[in-house]
């Protein structure tokens, strides 16, 4: 029942932040999406994807879309023409999108692939062998470390990609801008020369 | 924002909760919901809302853009580095069952250690990211 109610919300959050022009009210309602997500996860046990949810989704994601508005503008531009081609594209993959959804196992499905042996391995040998409370933990840096490095080295690579593209325009500017007052002393002193000429 | 006595207030009043929060999520992650990918986005908003009310001028001073650079860095390094210790001491890469005599407390060490190393690449993008962002 919760978790019906907390769809239906996300569902009515989705189509409000496509339709409304202004990109604050979007920004803000993105944060909204993120936060009752992270209650539907918290619905579904899941506390640790919940918690990055909110903290990720809700925090940092909507602080970095308002710096960005912040630089850019606030007002979407007024777009009334519909591309056919692209309308087809995103139907198509739709469709074979929702037909994709019916191969997933249920929630909660105990015959699922995942429940087979896997979870009962990590549920009944990870106290002997992590020694750790929180299975997520032990999953997530032991028995997936690789996996968790990559994300650590994807994460990495984008703050780089980040200081790349964004970091040394900065730099740039400020080299042109001491170009030119370079250019307008040698300038000046061409004057001067002139001048005294 | 200089002000806005009200927004002043609650944040000198809530940055240090926050920072001890992030600790908690980071230390606390192997027996209750946390972890490093949460601690450092923690310990990053704290520092943003800090550079949102006080200005980030004065944001950059209390943790410059080279110290953010290298920790990002340190933070993988540190996570690659128990796993170069695990091959050295007998093990496979990111086995830490030989980082101590005892499998389960070397599990622990390698835990905490990768956790602490994301953890640090994770605040120290997001910072670096929200000043780029935020340049005047």
């Amino acid at each position: 029942m919760v978790d019906i109610v907390l769809l239906t919300f996300l569902v009515i959050l989705g189509i409000t932040i496509i339709r409304l022009g202004s990109l604050f009210a979007s920004v803000m309602l993105t944060g909204i999406f993120s936060l009752v997500a992270a209650g539907l996860y918290v619905s579904m046990d899941a506390v640790d994807v919940a918690f990055t949810e909110a903290a990720v989704g809700g925090g940092i994601a909507t602080l970095l879309f308002l710096s960005t508005i912040a630089l850019t503008t606030s007002q979407e531009k007024s777009k009334e023409k519909v591309s056919m081609p692209a309308l087809i594209v995103v139907l198509l993959t739709g469709t074979f999108l929702m037909f994709g959804i019916s191969d997933i196992p249920k929630f909660g499905d105990s015959s699922a692939p995942a429940h087979q042996y896997l979870s009962d391995r990590y549920v009944y040998k990870s106290p002997n062998e992590i020694g750790v409370p929180n299975m997520v933990t032990s999953v997530l840096a032991s028995y997936r470390g690789y996996d968790t490095m990559g994300e650590v080295t994807v994460i990495f690579t984008a703050g780089i990609a980040v200081l790349m593209l964004l970091g040394r325009g900065r730099r740039g500017r400020a080299g042109r801008n001491g170009s030119i007052a370079n250019s307008d002393q040698s300038s000046s002193v061409s004057q001067r020369e002139k001048g005294t000429v | 924002m200089e002000h806005h006595l009200v927004l002043r207030v609650v944040a000198k009043l809530l940055i240090p909760m926050i920072l001890i929060f992030a600790l908690y999520v980071q230390f606390h992650g192997d027996y209750g919901p946390g972890g490093g990918f949460q601690a450092g986005v923690i310990f990053a908003s704290a520092l943003i809302l800090y550079s949102l009310i006080f200005g980030v001028e004065n944001a950059r001073s209390v943790i410059s853009f080279n110290v953010l650079r290298i920790v990002s860095a340190f933070g993988l390094l540190l996570y690659i580095g128990v796993g170069i210790a695990a091959l050295i001491s007998g093990g496979n890469f990111l086995d830490y069952n030989v980082l101590a005599s005892d499998p389960v407390s070397g599990q622990h060490i390698g835990i905490l250690l990768i956790e602490l190393g994301v953890g640090m690449t994770v605040a120290a993008v997001m910072m670096m990211t929200f000043f780029i962002f935020a340049r005047p």
